[in-house]
This record gives C-alpha cells, sequence and structure tokens, in this order.
C-alpha cells in the first residue's frame, strides 16, 4: 500500500452530480487487464471523458480546466458495483486524496481506506449545497481535517464532523499498513487454526 | 445464551481477534482468485518478501478475460495474455492449485467453487470479485474484497473487516408460473434500490426460498450486492445436503454424514433479532426486466417506465441521463421493443438448470433473424453437461452459436462486446453503462425472457412460450 500519512487537507473540489455513478464508470473493465497499481488515472471515468473517436469531451468536468483540486464531489450512491480497486487506484492516480458524497457503496469504502483515499459521508443537504457552491465559485475550498474528523466548506464555514473507524483513522494518520498489521498477528492467527471451532 | 443469526454464529465463530474500536480480524476458510485481481496481490507479497501463508486454501481460475472462442489458441489480447500468464506463473511459484484456461475443471469462479465441492456450509470465503455473494447460497458468510484484501489474505489467511448489520428478507406465498429466482431477485432489488442494503448482511428465508434449487439460490445470493448488500446467505437444509451428496467429489470432507450433522446446525435462533426485516409476497412477483443503467431500475415486463417523481435536480437529472442512454422515455412501455443481441450466461444464469430453461422454450423453434445470441456456459462442466443433455443440438437447430466457457459478455474484457447502441437482452446482473462494451444498452433479465426474446426479437413475455410441462422452478 502506499504509506502516505494523511492529515489535514485543503483545496478546492471537482463536482460530479451524478447519483449511483458505479465501478464500471469509474474505470471501465477493458482498462483492467495491467498487472501493476500505476496507470489507471489516465482512465478514470474514460467513457465519460473521451468522445468515442478518442477526443476529450469538453462537456465533461475533467476536462473543465475551471475546476481542479484534490476533492471529488459526488453524488449519492457512489462506487457501487465491481468489487475493482482498480477504481480506488484511478481516482488516487488522478490526484484525488478525498471523494465526499451521502452515500458510498461498502467494498468501495474498505477499498478507498486501503489506499489511503478518504471516503468522507456528509448530508445529503449539504452534499447539494456543495454541489451548487462549486459550480457557482470553482474556488470554492473544503477543509478537511482527519485528527478531528472534520469536513469544513471554508466560505460559508458550514462544518460537520465526519464518521471513521479510529482503527482506519489511526492508520491514515501514521500511514500504517494493514498487512503489516496482520502480520504482527501470525501466532494468535496459527493458535486460532488449532484451536478452530466449527461455529459459534 | 444470547440467540444469535446464521451470520452471527459463521462470523463470531472465525474473529481471530476483535480491535477495540476497528475492525475484527477475521479468518478465512476459502479464498478464490483469478486473473485480474490478483497480481497487485502477489506483486505485494513480492515486495514484502513473503511467502503466500496457507497456498493449500486458496484456489485459482481464469475467467474474466479470457476468449470463447478457440481457447486451445494463444490469447490474442497482449495485456490479457500477460495477466492469464501471470496467475499461471504465481499459482506455480506459492503452491496454489490453479483451474486455468483450457484445464477440464476452468470455469467461473462463482460457477467452479461450487461444482467441485470446495465451498462448503459454515466457511468463510471471499474472491476479489463482487459475486462471491453467490456462495452463500450454501449457508457461507462469501463476499467480495478489493485488491488489497486479496493480498491480506495470501499473506495471512485473514482480513481486516467491520462486522456488518443484519437483515432478514422472507418470502413467503406463490409463485406464478414463469416467474424464476432472477425474477424474484430483480424484484427485491427494484424495491429497496441498488443501495437498500448497504452496510448489511442479508439472510434470505421463507418457503419460497425453501422451494429453490441450489442453483436458484445461488441466483439469489448472486445478485445481493446489486442492493448494495455485503453478501447473503441461505441456511443449509435438505436441497442443500442432497446438491453436496451428488457431488463427484467433496476435497475438504472426510466423512459426508458427521459433515452433514454439523451442517444442520447453521441456522438462525428462533428468537435471533436482525437489524432490519423485509418481507415480500411471491404473488405479486412477475417476469422482470430492467430499463435503466442500474439493477434497481427494473420493472415487471408488461409494466411501464416509470414517470421519476423529482425529489432532487441531481435524482431526477440522474435518471433522465440514465434512460438517456438507454434510448428510453418516461412513461414507456417495452414489451415488443426490438432487440439485438441475447447473452444467455455469467456467475447468475450460467449453470445448467438456466440452459434447461433456456433450452425448453427454443426446443422446437428459430431464433428471430435480428437477433445475435451469445451462449456461454459458465464452466466446462456445464459445458460437458449441455453436451450430454443435446441441449446443444437444440440451440444450433435454433439458429445459436455456443461458445466457451468464461465471463464473456456480463463484463465484455474480452472480444465479446455488444455493440454502440443495440440492445441486449443478458441473463447476468449489471447494466451499468459501457458495461457490455462502450455505449452496449443492456436490458436484464431471467433465462425464460431471455429465450422468449431470442426467438421474437422483440421484449417478449415468457409466459406466452410456457405449456403445463416447461413450468420449472429455477
Ligand atoms: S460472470 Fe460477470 S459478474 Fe460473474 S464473475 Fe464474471 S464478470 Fe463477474
Amino acid at each position: 500500500m502506499p504509506k502516505v500519512k494523511f492529515s489535514i487537507l485543503e483545496s478546492t473540489c471537482v463536482p460530479l452530480p451524478f447519483e449511483n455513478v458505479d465501478t464500471d464508470q469509474i474505470i471501465p473493465a477493458r482498462f483492467l487487464s495491467a498487472t501493476s497499481r500505476e496507470g489507471f488515472g489516465d482512465n478514470l471515468f474514460r467513457d465519460w471523458r473521451y468522445t468515442k473517436t478518442g477526443e476529450k469531451n469538453s462537456e465533461f468536468v475533467l476536462n473543465n480546466p475551471k475546476f481542479r483540486g484534490k476533492v471529488l464531489v459526488a453524488g449519492k450512491n457512489f462506487g457501487s458495483g465491481s468489487s475493482r480497486e482498480h477504481a480506488v487506484w484511478a481516482i488516487f492516480d488522478y490526484g484525488f486524496r478525498a471523494v465526499v458524497s451521502s452515500f458510498f457503496a461498502d467494498i468501495f469504502m474498505n477499498n478507498s481506506l486501503n489506499n489511503g483515499l478518504l471516503p468522507i459521508v456528509i448530508p445529503e443537504e449539504l452534499l447539494i449545497k456543495l454541489q451548487e457552491l462549486i459550480q457557482k465559485n470553482p474556488a470554492t475550498k473544503v477543509k478537511i481535517d482527519i485528527e478531528k474528523q472534520t469536513f469544513t466548506i471554508i466560505p460559508t464555514k458550514d462544518s460537520i464532523r465526519f464518521a471513521i473507524n479510529p482503527y482506519k483513522k489511526e492508520c491514515l494518520l501514521k500511514g500504517l499498513d494493514d498487512i503489516d498489521f496482520l502480520l504482527s498477528m501470525k501466532n494468535a492467527i496459527t493458535g486460532y487454526e488449532i484451536n478452530k471451532s466449527f461455529v459459534k | 445464551m444470547k440467540p444469535k443469526t446464521l451470520f452471527d454464529k459463521i462470523w463470531d465463530g472465525h474473529v481471530v481477534r476483535s480491535i477495540e474500536d476497528g475492525p475484527d480480524v477475521l479468518y478465512i476458510d476459502l479464498h478464490y482468485i483469478h486473473e485480474v485481481t490478483s497480481p497487485q496481490a502477489f506483486n505485494g507479497l513480492k515486495e514484502r518478501g513473503i511467502q503466500v501463508f496457507r497456498p493449500g486454501k486458496t484456489f485459482a481460475t481464469a475467467d474474466h478475460n479470457i476468449p470463447t472462442k478457440d481457447q486451445h489458441l494463444q490469447i490474442r489480447d497482449e495485456l490479457s495474455r500477460t495477466q492469464v500468464e501471470r496467475l499461471s506463473e504465481n499459482c506455480r511459484k506459492h503452491g496454489i492449485e490453479l483451474f486455468g484456461l483450457n484445464h477440464p475443471k476452468n470455469g467461473i469462479v462463482h460457477v467452479i467453487g461450487p461444482e467441485l465441492g470446495y465451498t462448503l456450509p459454515g466457511m468463510t470465503i471471499v474472491c476479489g470479485d463482487s459475486h462471491t455473494s453467490t456462495h452463500g447460497a450454501f449457508g457461507t458468510i462469501a463476499f467480495g474484497i478489493g485488491t488489497s484484501e486479496v493480498e491480506m489474505v495470501l499473506a495471512t489467511q485473514c482480513i481486516l473487516q467491520p462486522k456488518p448489520k443484519k437483515m432478514r428478507i422472507t418470502i413467503n406465498g406463490n409463485l406464478h408460473k414463469g416467474v424464476t429466482s432472477k425474477d424474484i431477485i430483480m424484484y427485491i432489488i427494484s424495491e429497496i434500490s441498488t443501495g437498500g442494503a448497504t452496510g448489511y448482511f442479508v439472510e434470505y428465508c421463507g418457503s419460497v426460498i425453501k422451494s429453490l434449487s441450489m442453483e436458484a439460490r445461488m441466483t439469489i445470493c448472486n445478485m445481493s450486492i446489486e442492493m448494495g448488500a455485503r453478501g447473503g446467505l441461505i441456511a443449509p437444509d435438505e436441497t442443500t445436503f442432497d446438491y453436496m451428496k451428488q457431488l463427484p467429489s467433496l476435497p475438504g470432507i472426510a466423512d459426508l454424514e458427521s459433515s452433514v450433522n454439523q451442517w444442520k446446525k447453521l441456522k438462525s435462533d428462533p428468537d435471533a433479532s436482525f437489524d432490519r426485516e423485509l418481507e415480500f409476497d411471491a404473488s405479486s412477483i412477475n417476469p422482470m426486466i430492467t430499463y435503466g443503467t442500474n439493477p434497481g431500475m427494473g420493472m415487471a415486463i408488461d409494466e411501464s417506465i416509470p414517470i421519476a417523481e423529482n425529489k432532487n435536480k441531481e435524482a431526477s437529472s440522474s435518471y433522465l441521463k440514465s434512460l438517456d442512454y438507454m434510448g428510453f422515455r418516461p412513461g414507456m412501455k417495452l414489451l415488443g421493443h426490438a432487440i439485438d443481441y441475447v447473452f444467455i450466461g455469467s456467475c447468475t444464469n450460467g449453470r445448467i438448470e438456466d440452459f434447461r430453461a433456456f433450452a425448453q422454450i427454443i426446443r422446437g423453434r428459430k431464433k428471430a433473424a435480428n437477433v445475435t445470441a451469445l451462449i456461454v456456459p459458465g464452466s466446462k462442466k456445464v459445458e460437458e453437461q449441455m453436451a450430454a443433455e443435446g441441449l446443444i443440438e437444440i440451440y444450433i437447430n435454433a439458429g445459436f452459436k455456443v461458445r466457451q466457457p468464461g465471463c464473456s459478455s456480463c463484463l465484455a474484457m474480452n472480444d465479446d462486446k455488444i455493440p454502440e447502441g443495440k440492445y441486449a437482452v443478458s441473463t447476468s446482473n449489471r447494466n451499468f453503462e459501457g458495461r457490455q462494451g462502450p455505449g452496449a444498452r443492456t436490458i436484464l433479465a431471467s433465462p425464460l425472457t431471455a429465450a422468449a426474446a431470442a426467438i421474437t426479437g422483440r421484449i417478449s413475455d415468457p409466459r406466452e412460450f410456457m405449456n403445463e410441462e416447461n413450468n420449472l422452478k429455477l
């Protein structure tokens, strides 16, 4: 895992106000044939970003120079569908460090946290407000403080406390890695294997 | 003792350690891998300089990107070939059993796991594929994971997982003729939406579930993920045990009788409580189709596309964008709408029962001239059975071609793409934009509905093609 540490992020946002964006949209299956984790950012939202003839679709937000930033502000139910972690790699590789929505799919949430990409759930009304603010003024900045678990829209001072599993928070803050943690538990795991009962 | 759900019993029995305020360290009994989501996990092991911890608990297949024609030849697409070769190398290096391309037991991971007798009641099962939920039909906790988690399992046979909430979905009542397990699950998803079960693990109960075959139960559990659930499971019963008993081999079982006695304990206690309970009446379910670009956008085949209520701007623009992609309008009826392709296969409906059902309607008829059909068995074993039962002949006489096993058009990583703008009635599980190829328009349906569409070249009600004899339960 990329052992990036992450504590405070202040950034402008890229708005993607669609509901039910699934991982097939984030990265279409035909780009999954790689054997490394790098380079998926080029194909992020591929079929929305490029026209059928391979040119940039100027109407799509990633091709609009007005919108830049490390925070992707998505619509409700983001990341459903396939478990492909490539979706998270693509978002991360493109340069995003946080995704904001009012609702995420489970596997996407896990995959994000396992890759140092922070999924932040905010109330639907606030999400809609934020989308509108960004549309009106692309320079709108947000601030994310992991230690305090706060998400703030800087110009309006709207601020909420977001939920994050304390273990995962620690991992993000310290750049810790789940696999190192699990490897340190080998004795307990072997012990479990010896004493395993059928069900509890 | 506090009453427990089946899910609790299996989960709690697999917790190596609970981290305070954190996820559980969950022991994994069985791990399936495939070519697309595993290479980066093996790279991770290499970087750490470690071997697979329990190679005997991981099994591999190549299914996602393989061709379904001329499988004996070299894979033409270079990247796909590299992935498949990399899988073989990794399996060889780490001592993992591989049912790769051209292996007599090759097939889609969720089809071969059960039919080879690896999936057993009471297990925890994971795979880097969201439809791992399929195995829940056997009374297992089975769910899809990301590649980082694949690496965790390879390295330690464990993953870190927060315990999901529990939902029970009960389906009682009488099923109408022509209504299959695919229709049941599509109906539930259309009722509760694609995010309706997010955060939950579902147990399916009720007289209707009890009456279903193992194949049909797998279809139901398979699509649990399409309503956002982490997975779905069904308590094992005599149907399960009979299925296990007829399998040619059960590699992990020394004494089947005593295993069956253990498996009989796998059920929720009568007073166990669930975080959410839903109940459906089977008699309100009709053959289903989807009209939009997620599996929640489904309706009875003879209904009209709903006029979206304008909850908010975002929701209604997403709804219209979706219908626009499909070339449909709110309020439109889809019966009689011309289609171009039919795809029968995938881990949802690529088992022998599905092909039998398809054949029942096709037998003695011809496919419509405007239809191209891809008939793709879920595994080599299914392909063999199809041949042995004369199904392939029925298909050929009707004008279809039968391909070799694989995921194929379900996600179109290989050449089996539906061309842009074309309509495909598909027995797979996802109708996302571009899922079956860039610009492809997918209409999800049961094998019976797909058969009716193949014959007429239009979206058609399968009940018109059924008589007393072919009232199949699937
Ligand atoms: S058949 Fe489709 S859903 Fe099933 S494993 Fe293959 S790609 Fe995934």
